[in-house]
Order: structure tokens, then sequence, then C-alpha cells
């Protein structure tokens, strides 16, 4: 039995969301055979050069049946809660009320499980389901179509502002067990938010994660996205991140990768008349990970302005992927667009491939980008050595502080601090002391 | 304290010093004075274990251990203190962070726990007033932006903080106007002690009208052509460094 069918078997029978709904019906039926026929993405495709998803393959990964698993392990899961946010919890793949916390939300503003808001809000999630992602949609996108069974529904009215983050966790706690989610963020004009995602699992379990996540930002809209990608060290991730922006609306995005065996994350965004992008990103990939992060921004609308800045640090034996690409469209004229890429390798044996790309198809534009990969400077590992430091904390405190740029970037305190704890566990000998901070 | 006695090191096959011995006593001042290229630099950073150098030959000896088989954290720890010809900037890494992770190495290997955060704060703004640096300097990357006469005074509040046994400063006063000249001076003479030694690395003379060193020595071509007392640098002052051309001429 081939990967595809396995899955299309164990899906026969399980009782899928909005079953009741045609539109979805025939989306998902598209969605499966075109997986059937082609499976997950191979590295023939130039978008997969760099990762090859065949390890995947050759394991087969089992949805969990029924009901919410309780989680056994809560201290895990606090761990991952910022203070003071809403939360929408998602065990295993499937709503958690017991762990979300959504009382006191603004009157007007949505924030529920996907199953739910397919009962009670059918047309609007017609209205922005599938909207986003590419058309040409890959493997992973057609499977979270034709499998998805539940994630994150949040949309605020025009001019609905939440004054604290809303948190959507991702949490695996079964063993070979498979999660696969559609969120959908969406934010009428004028209104303002902070989402968290976050994604992570119980000790070193190994599962597969397939989450796309949806935006739309409104017109004059700001939307404040974070994605923390902490999965298991043998845990598989696959995430997508496709935002439309209206005008004048601001759409700022910042990815931390740190988890994960293998694990990619596609962000992408459409800029409209007037509209702001900020991608940033951090990823820090240890031991034997392989950390994927695929960028792509649309100027599609003249005065947009995008910047980008991201990070990457490979150690041991890992490899990390960085593809930034920025597509100037005809009209888009006025467009101001900078990318930065920063690199650091630790270790002889690990790898990152950045590959930035600019396509510029208007001619009054403003573009720019850099790329670099690197090493720690040895000037400076021996001007820490020479005040006592030994040298693995001197070449950790520097990582550290290659990283930390990016961590201060994050402006909810309580996921900076979050994210900064997760940076000090990731670095390699991080159980040496860090008197330092 | 330190002995160092007929130490020949190469860069890259180039032999640099060329057998170079050096007697500190505890309490003692020693002032290297000579030509750019003439190997002060590479004296330094050998004594502070800088890779890159192959010591072909010779002995260094500090505190009756022997120094070029300790690691260059080691040196640190034992109270060997480098202030840098040309300090690195290390963005990221406040001077607070920097600060505290040596003066914590240090205690740790000294068996001691680590320094109380309040009396470190205390210790910290004490030393910074003395070498004129706004405390806003300690949160700031390593001389992260520091202007050449910053980074210097820098160089000196780890000096004041760490209190070692073995300064070395390297040209700590190139550079430097008058008043920033003094307050390293003051930094120095402020740390002198029965059982600290230093060695003062300098191109200039003027340094020494401030500190008072015990001896002179004047390096050329990576050797010690001359030894002498504080008058030694004032004749150097006064004929100039086509002197030590001629010195070199006669010794060879
Ligand atoms: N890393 C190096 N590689 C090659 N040559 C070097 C290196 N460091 C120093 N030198 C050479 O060694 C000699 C002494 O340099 P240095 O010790 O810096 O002198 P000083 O500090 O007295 O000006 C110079 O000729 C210099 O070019
Ligand atoms: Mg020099």
């Amino acid at each position: 039995m081939s990967p595809a069918q396995h899955y299309v078997e164990h899906y026969r029978t399980l009782a899928l969301p909005g079953r009741h709904l045609p539109w979805l019906r025939r989306l998902r039926e598209e969605a499966q055979s075109r997986f059937s026929e082609a499976g997950f993405p191979s590295p023939r495709e130039e978008e997969w050069k760099y990762t090859n998803v065949s390890a995947l393959e050759k394991k087969l990964f089992v949805p969990s049946v029924g009901t919410p698993t309780a989680v056994a392990d809560t201290s895990a899961l606090a761990r991952l809660r910022l203070e003071d946010a809403w939360s929408l919890v998602f065990v295993d793949g499937i709503y958690s009320a017991e762990h979300s916390v959504t009382d006191g939300l603004p009157e007007g503003v949505i924030a529920t499980s996907l199953a739910n808001a397919l009962e009670r809000y059918p047309d609007r999630i017609e209205g922005l389901f599938n909207q986003a992602v590419p058309q040409d949609a890959h493997g992973f996108i057609a499977f979270t179509i034709a499998y998805f069974r539940d994630g994150a529904f949040v949309h605020l009215p025009p001019g609905k502002i939440l004054d604290k983050p809303l948190q959507v966790i991702h949490f695996s706690t079964r063993p070979d067990g498979l999660s696969v989610a559609r969120n959908l963020v969406a934010l009428e004009q004028n209104a303002e938010a902070t989402v968290v995602e976050t994604y992570a699992g119980t000790g070193d379990l190994s599962y597969l994660t397939a989450s796309v996540t949806e935006i739309s930002v409104g017109e004059n809209a700001g939307l404040e996205h974070y994605k923390l990608q902490s999965e298991t060290v043998k845990g598989y991730h696959f995430g997508g991140i496709y935002a439309r922006e209206a005008r004048s609306a601001r759409f700022r995005q910042h990815h931390l990768a740190f988890g994960g065996l293998l694990a990619r994350t596609e962000i992408h965004a459409h800029l409209g008349l007037g509209a702001e992008c900020e991608l940033d990103g951090l990823f820090l990939a240890t031991g034997r990970r392989h950390l994927d992060t695929q960028t792509l921004i649309h100027h599609r609308a003249p005065c947009g302005t995008s910047r980008e800045t991201y990070r990457g640090i490979a150690a041991d034996r890992a490899r990390g992927v960085f593809s930034g690409r920025i597509v100037v469209h005809p009209d888009a004229q006025k467009t101001d667009a900078e990318m930065s890429n920063r690199n650091l390798l630790l270790s002889e044996d690990a790898e990152i491939d950045s590959k930035p790309q600019l396509e510029i198809h208007a001619d009054d534009v403003k573009c720019a980008h850099g790329v670099t990969v690197g090493q720690l400077d040895p000037e400076a590992v021996f001007y820490l050595e020479s005040r006592g430091v030994d040298e693995p904390t001197a070449r950790n405190m520097l990582t550290f502080a290659f990283a930390n740029e990016m961590v201060e970037k994050i402006r909810p305190s309580s996921l900076n601090r979050l994210v900064q704890d997760e940076l000090l566990s990731s670095l390699p000998q991080s159980d040496i002391r860090k008197d330092w901070l | 304290m330190l002995k160092i006695e007929n130490l020949h090191v190469r860069v890259d096959d180039t032999p640099i010093l060329k057998g170079i011995s050096l007697d500190i006593k505890p309490g003692e001042v020693h002032a290297i004075m000579g030509p750019n290229g003439s190997g002060k630099s590479t004296l330094s950073h050998v004594l502070a274990g800088r890779a890159g150098y192959e010591v072909t030959a010779g002995t260094v000896s500090y505190l009756g251990r022997s120094l070029l088989e300790m690691k260059p954290e080691e040196r640190a720890r034992e109270g060997v203190f480098l202030a840098f010809q040309y300090p690195v900037e290390i963005a990221g890494v406040s001077n607070i962070y920097l600060l505290k992770a040596a003066l914590n190495a240090i205690r740790k290997h000294k068996g001691l726990s680590e320094v109380d955060a309040m009396d470190f704060l205390k210790l910290v703004k004490e030393k910074i007033k003395a070498v004129n640096l706004d405390e806003q300097f300690l949160y700031r990357g390593v001389n992260e932006g520091f202007s050449g006469g910053e980074k210097k005074r820098n160089e000196i509040l780890q000096m004041a903080v760490l209190e070692p046994r073995l300064c070395i400063l390297d040209e700590t006063d190139s550079g430097l106007d008058i008043d920033a000249l003094r307050l390293v001076a003051e930094g120095v003479n402020s740390l002198r002690s029965p059982d600290r030694s230093f060695i003062l690395v300098t191109h200039y003379q003027r340094l020494l009208n401030y500190i008072k060193p015990d001896c002179v020595h004047v390096l050329a071509y990576g050797r010690i052509v001359k030894s002498g007392d504080a008058s030694l640098a004032l004749e150097l002052e006064k004929k100039g460094y086509g002197w030590v051309d001629q010195l070199v001429s006669v010794g060879a």
C-alpha cells in the first residue's frame, strides 16, 4: 500500500468536519485525488530541491480517533503558555476546550475551533478558506485540505482591537501521531491583533504535524503574527502561512524555529496598495535537524513596503535552508523592498543553503538584498577566552548574541522570555552555565 | 612572577621573536618600548595564549607554572590580563554580561561562589566612574561602536574589575588625549601593589611620565636590544628610534 493509500484508508472511517458543506466536500475530494496521485512533494520539484521528505513516506503516521486526548504531561504544555493571553489549544490536532482560554474576548470577536466554526459560520468560512494558498498547491497543501481535522478560526470585525495576544498551541502527545490543521485568521478593516502560533510535542516522540494558516488582513488593519516551532527532536513538521493584505494593511510575521527533525515553513504574503509587510525569522538547527524556511512576497499593487530580516544558525550535522523570494509585479510601482539574510555555521559538518531571489517586473522600485554565511569570529572568541571564559561558553555567548538580535524583535514580553529560553536550551552544549545572563 | 627565557616565536614560518628573556618580580612595572613591527604585540599575544603563534624555543614560567601549557582562559583565571591594542567589537554581548561572566569564571576557579548581583553592580558602577565612562556603556555591546579612546578605557575598566596579578597593557596609551592618558595611568597606579606586576607596552615615553617603571626594555627586530631603568625611556625619546638601529648594528 502506498503512503497516499494508507492515508486514504485511514481517513475513510474518520468523521472530518464540514461534511455537510458541498463546497468543502468538493474541495476535499479534489485534494484527495491530487494527493493520491502525487503524494508528498519530491526533491525533483525546484522548491523542494533541498528538502527531501521521502523519509516521511517510509513512516505511516496515524491520526487520533475520537475525542481529544487528555494531556498527560501538563507541565510541557504549561511551559509554552504565554501569561496574559487568550488561547486556543489543539491536542493531537483536535480542539481542547479544557486547555483553551477564550473568556473576556471583546464583543464580536470570534476565536474558536474551525470544526465549530464550520457548523456556526459556514458562509464566512467559505469566503476565506483556500483563498490565500497558492493555486498550484503542492502535496502538503493538498494533504491538509483533504484531511484537516481542525484548526483555529479567528475573526475580528472592523475596528476591533485585541489588547492581549491570542495564542494558538498545537501540541502532539501520541507516538507516530498525525495532526492536520487548517487555521484561518481574518481581520476586517482597521482591526488589530497579535496572534502567536506555537508547535510542540511531548518528550522525544516522533509524529507529523501539517498545519496551514491562511491570513486575511483587511484595509488599514494590522496583524502581528508569530510562529514558534519547537517540535520534538524526532518530530516532522510542515507549516504554511499564507497572507493577503488589503490596501494599507500591516502584516508583521516573525518565525522562530528551533525544533523538529525535519521541518519546513512557508510564508507567503500578497501586498495590496500601500501595504506594509515585515518578515523576520530565526532558526537554530542542531544535531541532525533539517530546518527549511521559504518566504515569498508578492508586491501586487503600487507603494508597498516589505522588510525581511532572517538569521539562521546550523551546528553539529544540521542543515538549514532559506529561500527568500520577492516578486514585484508590473503594477507595483514605487515598491520598496529589502531583504537581509545572515547565517552562522557552527561546525564543519553543518550546512546552510540560502537562496535569495528578486523578480522585478516594474521599473520605479527600490529593492535591495544581502546574504552572508559565516562563522564565529575567532578574534571575538579569543577576546572572551582572554577574560577567563572557556571556549564552549564563549562560542555560546557569541551564538546567543547573534540570535538574540532577532529575539529582541519579539514584542509580547512573555513570548520574548519563552523564546529566549528556547534559544538558550537549544544552543549546543546547553548544559553549560549561563551565568553571563 | 613571570620569567621568560630565550623565547622564539614564529608566525607562518617567519621568525618574529628571536630570543626574548625577561624576569619580572612581583610588584614591578616593566615598560617595553620599540618601533612598529618589532614584535611587541606578538609577545603580548603569546603571553595571553592566542592561537596562530608557534613557539619554537624558550620557556615562560608564571607563578612557578609553565604558562605556555595553559589554555588562554586558564591563564586569565590565574590572573593574566591583556589590555588589547585593538580590542574587538562584539555586537550583542553587553559589557556587563562579559564583566560578570569573566568575574564569575575567576571566582569559580578560586572556589568562590558567584558574585552577588547587587555587589557586582555596585562594584562595576564604582569602577566605570573611575575611567570616566558613562554607565550606559555597560549595557552596550562590548566595544560596539566605541571610539578608540573609549575602547582603551573599557579595557582598563575590565582590568579594574577583574584585579589580575599580571597586567599586560599593549599600547593602551596610543591614540589617547592627555586626559584619557591620565585616567589610564591612574587606573594602573591605583592597582599597583606588592603582589601585582605590569608590562606596559608603549611606543612613547609620555605614559611613563605618569607611571614610573622599574625597568625599561627596548625591543627591536624581535630582540631586547637594551634594558635599563626609567631614564632609558627618556634617552630613547631624545635620541629617537634611529638610535635603536645603531644599537642593533653594534650588537650584531
Ligand atoms: N598574524 C600574523 N601574520 C603574519 N605576520 C604577522 C602576524 N602578526 C604579526 N606579524 C608580523 O610580526 C611582526 C611584529 O608584529 P607586532 O608584534 O604586531 O609588532 P608591534 O606590536 O611591535 O608593532 C610584524 O612584522 C608583523 O607584520
Ligand atoms: Mg602592536
